[in-house]
This record gives C-alpha cells, sequence and structure tokens, in this order.
C-alpha cells in the first residue's frame, strides 16, 4: 500500500515473507510454543492434564511472578 | 529460501528468548522472591490448619531452579511466538527495517500480552485468592489475554486501512484510540475479582504486582533489542541499518523474500 507508492530514492520497501512459507512452521511451532506456555501458566491449576501436583508445585514461583493465576 | 529465512527467524527469536528469560529470571529473583516469601509467611501465619506434611518441592527449589524452569520456557516459548509473528509483520505494518520491526512487536506484546491484561487481572501473591474460583479466575484472564491480542490485531489492520486517507500519524492515533475504547468496554463488562484478605499488607501487594511488572518489561525490552539486532544482522549482513544503503536494502529484500 503506502510502501509502493513511495519515491525509490528513500529506503526501498522489504518484500515481506510469503504465507506459504510461514503457514507451516507457524502452526508447528506456534501449537509446540501455546503448549510450553499451558505447561507453564495453568496446568494443576484450573485443568490437569497429568494428574498431581508436582508441575504446579515446581512451577509455583514462576507462575506468580509471570502474573498467571495460580491458586 | 523463504522457509530458510523463517527457520532462521525462529530459531534468533527462541535464543532471544532464552537471554530474555535469563534477564527476566534475575528480576524476578532479586526483586520478586523476597515477595513471595513474605506472603508465604503471611499465608502460614493464618492457617495452622494446613499441617505440614512433606513438601512436594521444597522452597529452595521453587526459588531457583522450579522458577528458572518457569521463566527460561516462557522466554522461549513466546521469543518464538514472537518471532513468527515477525515474519508475518516484516514488511507488512509500513517502512520499518527488522531492528524497528522487532521492537515494536515486543512493544505491543508487552502492552497487549501483559499490561492490558493485568490492569484487569492483576497477578496476585501466594495467600491471595480464593481457590475455589481459580478456574473461572484463569479462564477470564486467558479471555482477557486473548481479547486484548485479537483487538490489538484488529488495530493494526484498521490502522494500515486507514493510513491512505488519514496519514500514518493520524491512522495510528485513530486506530490506538479504538483499541483503548474496546478495551474500557471489556473491563466494564468483564465480571472482577478482589480476593484481597483484609489484613493482607497494602505495601507488599502493590511491592509483589510491580515486580511482576518489572519482570515483563524487563524480558520484553531484552527480547525487542536481542531480536532486533540479531535479525538486522541475519537480514542486512554487513551494515548497520537497512536505511544505509538501497544494496543493503536489496539484499534484505533478497533474504526476506
Amino acid at each position: 500500500m503506502a510502501q509502493s507508492a513511495a519515491p525509490a530514492t528513500v529506503v526501498p520497501a522489504i518484500t515481506p515473507i510469503s504465507l506459504k512459507a510461514i503457514a507451516p512452521w507457524a502452526v508447528f511451532f506456534g501449537i509446540l510454543m501455546l503448549v510450553l506456555l499451558y505447561f507453564v501458566g495453568a496446568e494443576q491449576g484450573a485443568t490437569a492434564v497429568i494428574s498431581g501436583e508436582g508441575v504446579h508445585e515446581w512451577v509455583h514461583d514462576g507462575r506468580h511472578l509471570l502474573g498467571f493465576p495460580c491458586h | 529460501m523463504n522457509s530458510i529465512s523463517v527457520r532462521a527467524l525462529l530459531v534468533r527469536g527462541m535464543l532471544a528468548g532464552l537471554a530474555a528469560g535469563v534477564l527476566a529470571l534475575l528480576v524476578a529473583y532479586f526483586l520478586g522472591e523476597s515477595r513471595v516469601d513474605a506472603a508465604i509467611a503471611l499465608e502460614e501465619a493464618h492457617s495452622h490448619h494446613h499441617d505440614g506434611g512433606e513438601e512436594l518441592v521444597s522452597r529452595t527449589m521453587q526459588s531457583t531452579a522450579g522458577l528458572a524452569t518457569g521463566v527460561l520456557v516462557f522466554g522461549v516459548a513466546v521469543g518464538g511466538i514472537a518471532a513468527l509473528v515477525f515474519c508475518y509483520a516484516l514488511g507488512r505494518i509500513g517502512r520499518f527495517g527488522p531492528r524497528a520491526t522487532a521492537a515494536l512487536i515486543a512493544g505491543a506484546a508487552l502492552l497487549a500480552v501483559y499490561v492490558v491484561p493485568f490492569l484487569k487481572y492483576p497477578a496476585n501473591p501466594p495467600a491471595v485468592g480464593n481457590p475455589d474460583t481459580i478456574g473461572r479466575r484463569t479462564a477470564l484472564f486467558f479471555l482477557m489475554v486473548a481479547l486484548s491480542v485479537l483487538l490489538a490485531v484488529a488495530a493494526v489492520i484498521l490502522g494500515r486501512r486507514l493510513a491512505p486517507r488519514l496519514g500514518n500519524w493520524n491512522a495510528t492515533v485513530a486506530a490506538s484510540a479504538a483499541y483503548v475504547l474496546l478495551i474500557g468496554v471489556s473491563y466494564v463488562f468483564l465480571p472482577s475479582y478482589n480476593e484481597v484478605g483484609k489484613d493482607f499488607p497494602a505495601a507488599l501487594l502493590w511491592e509483589f504486582r510491580l515486580s511482576t511488572l518489572a519482570v515483563q518489561a524487563t524480558l520484553w525490552a531484552t527480547f525487542g533489542l536481542v531480536f532486533g539486532a540479531l535479525t538486522e544482522r541475519l537480514l542486512a549482513p554487513g551494515t548497520g541499518t537497512v536505511a544505509a544503503g538501497k544494496s543493503a536494502a536489496n539484499r534484505a529484500a533478497a533474504a526476506a523474500g
């Protein structure tokens, strides 16, 4: 939009990375990262995939200091 | 070329997130842990029915290795996600080079992912919070984060649409105002929780919440600067900035496209 209208003597616009190239990475790593965040932020709090209190107790201080609701 | 470039950016994002996590961990340990300990001491002084038993994880482990696990994994995970956002945003949100794009994403993430949800559902130290409402509080917290992020993305799209008509400055102001307005409306309509005990020291609560803010500010500032430096080097090798010359920018474009 705005880039194409700009004169060529100014900084040339960076060509965006195509969506097709990003999508597989975004889906796979996006989900992986969200799973990591879930285990740090919410597992064995409101919901639990693993039974017990081990995960909750281990990341307890991190959860409080990162601002997640802990208990 | 493209997929190599996405992979290279993702790796750099996770490394920058790890570095950011290390600094955030130092802030959490030195600013936050004393407040967590003070709150736990209050909690234990009040509930005598808490008959010890064996602790699953000792306080020492929680405040060192446990804290490090939480903060570092958080750093790597948000660094990876931010890198994916960067891959999409680079060259699409205006005439910003890699370093400026990284800084903008980090700043926007601090605001949209932490500060805005925090103003409605602030972090609570141990001893604050009713265990019976943890389910609802957790759901509302993540709902607020999701809402804030979606509205921030919508604001960026709106800003880009308005830019040709209003100019960049006014379009940014208008989109930001729309974001603030809708966040304000959601603050009003989402339920609030105040589960701070009457005898919980106000100063301790304030210091604890401020230290959680310091942890996040450190994390995102470090991430923005480190990731920006790494991507600038990756996408425009040999020059300080993309603006340094047309050839450098062309190389950046070739690397990105």
